[in-house]
């Protein structure tokens, strides 16, 4: 039982250690502001949620998997907070978005 | 009053998930603490509907699941469009209506966007939300309206019908 839940947790902190770098890899990768941003969600959801459900495996029913689920609740909130900030301050200084299709 | 009582049982949950210390002493401070700073919030007027979303407490779990699945998808397709060689991106901008009826209704669809990969709401102006996506698919995908409408039924008030308007 330990073993299985040692390998599901090993797996979990791997995948998102993973996706942390694809994200990073991401950022050098985009052409612009904006598209980079996308790629570092990638870093901010996916890794993040992944590493943190690992580490609650490893922690399990503590009170130290109740402190890991506050900090994933609370970076779910703060974090789109912050994207959006930085694309509006940037968008409103004027860098323009480079675009295949503008709707707006 | 039930707002406040609210604000007090779930800062009291906090405190207590978060101490581990469960000392006579402690227990007193934290109790201090929770009562002192649900005063200040009531003395500055801001325990209300929006600050202690009671009425969506319900239907949170079912939503969080939902954008739980879609979050888990975007990152599989923009992490594939990363990794894979060559240009695998077609960037999109979209206005989007934000049907939702309060401010914080509006906020938590555009953080919903945000928050799932390849879509992040640059701008909310008076009801419409610009969205930038990583993909055209992505803008389209957007403008079906799926979460715009999951946003509204979550903030529906308790025992309300269910409501089908028209997107547009």
């Amino acid at each position: 039982m330990n073993a299985l839940i040692d390998t599901a947790s090993w797996i979990l902190l791997a995948g998102g250690a993973l996706l942390s770098v694809i994200g990073g890899i991401g950022m050098l990768r985009m052409p612009d502001f904006y598209t980079r941003m996308h790629a570092a969600s990638v870093t901010d959801t996916g890794g993040m949620i992944l590493m943190l459900a690992g580490l609650m495996l490893q922690a399990g029913l503590t009170l130290v998997t109740a402190k890991l689920v506050f900090v994933m609740l609370f970076l779910l909130i703060t974090s789109p907070t912050a994207t959006h900030a930085l694309a509006r301050a940037a968008l409103e200084d004027g860098i323009e978005p480079q675009v295949d299709h503008d709707k707006r | 009053m039930r707002y406040l009582l609210g604000l007090i049982i779930g800062a009291a949950t906090l405190w207590l998930l978060l101490s581990g210390v469960y000392k006579p002493i402690v227990l007193g401070l934290g109790g201090f603490s929770v009562l002192f700073c649900a005063y200040v919030c009531h003395r500055m007027g801001i325990v209300d509907r929006e600050s202690v979303p009671l009425h969506l407490l319900a239907r949170v779990p079912l939503y969080a699941l939902w954008l739980g699945g879609e979050i888990a998808k975007s990152n599989w397709d923009v992490a594939k469009r990363i990794v894979l060689p060559g240009r695998r991106i077609s960037p999109t901008i979209v206005r989007l209506r934000a049907h939702q009826s309060s401010e914080l209704g509006q906020a938590v669809f555009a953080n919903s966007i945000t928050l799932t990969p390849g879509t992040v709401t640059v701008a909310l102006r008076s009801g419409d939300a610009i969205v930038h996506a990583i993909t055209a698919d992505n803008a389209t995908d957007m403008e079906g309206g799926d979460m715009d409408q999951r946003v509204r039924r979550l903030e529906r008030p308790f025992g309300a019908p269910a409501r089908r308007e028209a997107s547009q």
